[in-house]
């Protein structure tokens, strides 16, 4: 017991995975080495693609057709870009209720902006950010410096901006928007660079997507190698890479031959680009996984605690405003009851891609997957005509056994101590 | 002649990648106090817990006879109502609930209908609690209690089920002399009342005074047991089969060069958090670049109170005094402020306070670091990589690689990962609470090989620490401290055990 070795380094040698290897060196137990290591964030992966080959298979090749993903897109980008805040959220080992209200909210403003005052659609969208901001920033307020459970404080702000929203719609429905802001959730960048019955631009977009992601692996190898520091052999690295490039390539395809690029893919995109990064690369990332791993060591690591946790509602606030302009601009108005249920939503995508219950744990890219599950089973289910209440039973069990996988992967690896 | 109450033979006990327990055997005799001694690490409390039935019977090999009969346990309720009890280092009291409550909880006595006699219960308490010489109203919430009571009232539990074999891991470990005094008396009451106890104890002078045999286990095996009635056996002697070495090389020899004053810390005064009294009271003391300098106390004299106010104001409210690195006075009023002026404070409480164990080692060496590692806020973490990896090869973690998560680790090597954590941040002055505490003999002195490194290279080290030897064999100077004041400054080579303790024990007399 004085030495504690991890359960599987008593299957192999133990420094196998860990000695640096030259670059290029290629191994055969490279591969599953690679998949091992990475198993417990691959497993969503892996769910992922069995639950999109599950849906084509069951629904004839429809769930992968051009018109239905770019669908797919567009109905589930607003609690995507939830996701992505709430991911953070749970990290630091909080939680936000109130995301829905916050949409119907920030949505009504720009709302009453746009469609009673007329004003321009970018001072509607501006204001709801605003909003958006002051709505993290009082969240923040009392979760950090008042020290009141994110529970509570989000509880109470979901009941209250809720009862805003009422306030500022004067209980009714707005509609419609000017078509420039309509085009935020619903408009395609399409023929840009002309097109034989698919669209080039998008495919162009595409291959700079992937061309990109090749670059950025490339030279973080290269900095790893520098380092001296062990890097997956160049043919794994270059089967990645293609993986990777046919994947983006197919559903750009996709894309092309349907309506073209979705400007809220390209919203989509910058978020998950930017958020992957920050969670990942800045002292502000670290700091957040650092609070909910554990506070105390946090605080005493010199961690302002207060100032962190103040910053990741402020950010909440300004995603859910972002989904709040999304969410509207696809309905096109603003809806006293607009966003209901869509915190759940939000934190069902974080916890079915891996995020801890009890913080610390989980990745912006995770939470885009299981918000990428849950959207490909509704529609999927949607399109073989399951009903609403089945669906909603099928998404309870998916979150439930998610999360009890995490909690038996935890027990196993507990169990070798 | 051969009247023995437990029996376990050949037990083993693997886990994945680990012999935990390898052919161990214990014999313990009906009515004898049993002593189980070991490192940390030795296998002690997973013996116990496959005696309990935490480890049901199927994921051990070997045999456990009690009383006579071959036992199988399939949990802790299994060897409960044979007679087994065991109580736990962390005492498994409810708060809120009163003692009366906490001592049948889960044993409830239910009268007619199902409904408890409540009035019956608490009698049946309090003559339980009179057995165990504790002198409480059964109807007390737990939590107003101090420990050393508590401990009682989790024994006077024990009791309650007709206990024949009490298993006692650490139960000193966190109480004060009398407390321990009494606690060991009870044990002798008890065993005259026919109750056979084990008692898993690094207190050696405890043993010496209480058991009648002691089994020492060393990694996992069974070393031997020794009979302490014939009052051969010194402590040394369970020591050399605790270690399977003397002594001599427990403190590595190190040459003492002060230099300059680095950390000066005046009238230093803190309140409790909630309470209205003075937990550090007016103190002064210094520390010298290349110096070692010890703070001994008993629990409760403020010890972790003082280094953690001055860290940053971590702990109290209305803190007043004043702190000078080198000579120049300066804030400390966060954690930030007293980093960035070249204090660390590596705490004693490694997994509450020091650690994430759900991280890896690199991350947790680059915690307190990370301003070194960024740039416009942006983590350098192949730098970071590089920074953990010679931290571990430096200080010796033995662990696959900096990605190993900090939670699998050993109590020693976290406490390496602790103080990597602390010296990237480049201090001066180190402040360690308990750097041994929950670590083996061989990580304790690689840790005092540490120590002297860094006073080697110039920095200051205050040491914390409840065991005297330890203060004795690493430091130049001692400080001694009592209820919040210190009252002594002692040079190693004038100080002992006992003029230590009675510069400990100074104001709590002067106060009674």
């Amino acid at each position: 017991m004085t030495r504690t070795v991890p359960p599987e380094a008593g299957q192999t040698p133990p420094n196998a995975e860990f000695t640096p290897k030259p670059a290029g060196q290629s191994g055969s137990g490279n591969m599953r080495e690679f998949l091992r290591s990475n198993l417990r964030q691959s497993g969503i992966y892996i769910a992922f693609i069995a639950i999109v080959a599950l849906f084509t298979f069951l629904t004839d090749g429809t769930l992968l057709s051009a018109g239905n993903v770019t669908n797919l897109v567009l109905q589930y980008s607003y609690i995507l870009v939830l996701a992505i805040g709430m991911v953070i959220v749970i990290i630091a080992g909080h939680i936000d209720l109130s995301v829905g209200s916050v949409v119907a909210l920030t949505g009504a403003v720009s709302a009453v902006l746009v469609i009673d005052r007329g004003l321009p659609w970018w001072a509607g969208v501006l204001a709801a950010i605003a909003v958006g901001l002051l709505v993290g920033a009082w969240h923040g307020f009392w979760v950090a410096y008042v020290g009141i459970p994110a529970f509570i404080v989000t509880l109470a702000g979901m009941l209250l901006f809720r009862g805003l929203t009422l306030q500022v719609l004067d209980n009714v429905s707005l509609s419609p928007f000017p078509a420039e802001y309509r085009d935020v959730a619903s408009g395609f960048l399409n023929g840009l660079l002309g097109g034989y019955g698919y669209d080039t631009f998008t495919l162009v977009i595409g291959a700079v997507a992937v061309a990109g992601y090749a670059v950025s692996g490339w030279r973080s190898r290269a900095a790893r190698t520098r380092y001296g520091q062990p890097v997956e052999s160049l043919a794994l690295f270059i089967v990645k890479v293609l993986a990777v490039g046919a994947v983006v390539m197919a559903f750009a395809w996709q894309l092309a031959n349907a309506r073209g690029l979705p400007i809220v893919l390209i919203i989509l995109g910058v978020l998950a680009i930017a958020y992957g990064l920050i969670t990942k690369n800045t002292v502000f990332g670290r700091q957040v996984y650092a609070i909910g791993g554990n506070l105390s060591a946090a605080t005493l690591s010199g961690v302002k605690v207060k100032a962190v946790n103040f910053w990741i509602f402020v950010n909440m606030g300004f995603l859910s405003a972002v989904a709040g302009v999304i969410y509207s601009s696809r309905s096109n108005g603003a809806q006293p009851a607009a966003g209901e249920m869509f915190e759940l939503d939000a934190i069902a995508a974080a916890f079915i891609g891996g995020a801890a219950v009890t913080g610390g744990v989980g990745t912006v890219v995770g939470a885009m997957v299981g918000g990428l599950i849950m959207a490909v089973m509704s529609n999927g289910m949607s399109l073989l005509g399951v009903d609403q209440s089945i669906q909603s039973v099928v998404k309870g069990l998916v979150l439930l056994l998610a999360v009890a996988f995490d909690v038996y992967n935890k027990r196993r690896a507990g169990a070798s101590r | 002649m051969d009247d023995n109450i437990l029996e376990m033979r050949s037990i083993t006990k693997t886990f994945p990648g680990v012999k935990a327990l390898e052919d161990v055997s214990l014999t313990v005799r009906r009515g004898e106090v049993h002593a189980i001694c070991g490192e940390n690490g030795a296998g002690k409390s997973t013996l116990m817990k496959v005696l309990s039935g935490v480890y049901p019977a199927g994921s051990y090999d070997g045999e456990i006879v009690f009383d006579g009969d071959v036992c199988r346990f399939s949990g802790i309720r299994d060897s409960e109502h044979v007679g087994i009890a065991i109580i736990h280092q962390e005492l498994a009291l409810v708060p809120y609930l009163s003692i009366a409550e906490n001592i049948f909880l889960g044993n409830e006595r239910r009268g007619r209908g199902g409904l408890i006699n409540w009035n019956k219960v608490n009698a049946e308490a309090g003559e339980l609690l009179d057995s165990v010489g504790l002198d409480e109203n059964p109807l007390i919430p737990v939590g107003q209690l101090g420990v050393g009571k508590q401990q009682l009232v989790e024994i006077a539990k024990a009791l309650s089920k007709d206990v024949k074999l009490l298993i006692l891991d650490e139960p000193t470990a966190a109480l004060n002399d009398t407390d321990s005094a009494h606690l060991l008396g009870l044990l002798r009451t008890l065993q005259e009342r026919g109750i056979t106890s084990i008692i898993i104890s690094h207190k050696l002078n405890e043993i010496t005074a209480i058991a009648d045999n002691v089994t020492i286990i060393r990694d996992g095996q069974t070393v031997e047991t020794l009979s302490l009635h014939a009052g051969e056996v010194t402590q040394d002697r369970i020591i050399r089969g605790m270690v399977g070495r003397d002594l001599e090389s427990y403190y590595p020899e190190r040459e003492s060069h002060p230099g300059a004053e680095v950390l000066r810390v005046e009238d230093w005064t803190v309140k409790h958090p909630t309470q209205d009294r003075l937990v550090v009271d007016h103190a002064n003391l210094s520390v010298r670049a290349g110096e070692v300098v010890g703070i001994a106390g008993l629990m409760g004299a403020g010890r972790t109170e003082l280094a953690m106010s001055i860290f940053g104001r971590s702990y109290g409210r209305d803190i007043s005094g004043r702190v000078f690195m080198h000579g120049k006075e300066v804030r400390t009023r966060t954690v930030t402020e007293a980093i960035d002026n070249g204090i660390a404070y590596a705490t004693e409480d490694r997994k509450k306070y020091g650690l994430n164990l759900i991280e890896d080692i690199r991350r947790n060496i680059s915690a307190a670091g990370l301003g070194k590692l960024s740039r416009r806020g942006w983590v350098n973490s192949n730098e970071e990589t590089k920074v953990a990896e010679s931290s571990r090869k430096s200080m010796n973690i033995k662990a696959p690689s900096v990605s190993s998560i900090v939670g699998k680790l050993s109590g020693g090597n976290q406490q390496k990962v602790v103080l990597s954590k602390w010296l990237y941040t480049d201090p001066d002055v180190l402040i360690l609470d308990e750097p041994t505490r929950g670590i083996d003999v061989g990580a304790k002195y690689e840790i005092y090989t540490i120590i002297n490194d860094l006073v080697a290279a110039g920095k200051a080290v205050v040491v914390i620490s409840s065991e005297l030897p330890e203060l004795l064999g690493t430091c130049d100077r001692v400080y001694t401290l009592s209820a919040g004041r210190i009252t002594g400054e002692v040079p190693v080579r004038e100080a002992t055990q006992e003029s230590l303790m009675a510069l400990m024990t100074k104001e709590r007399e002067l106060a009674a």
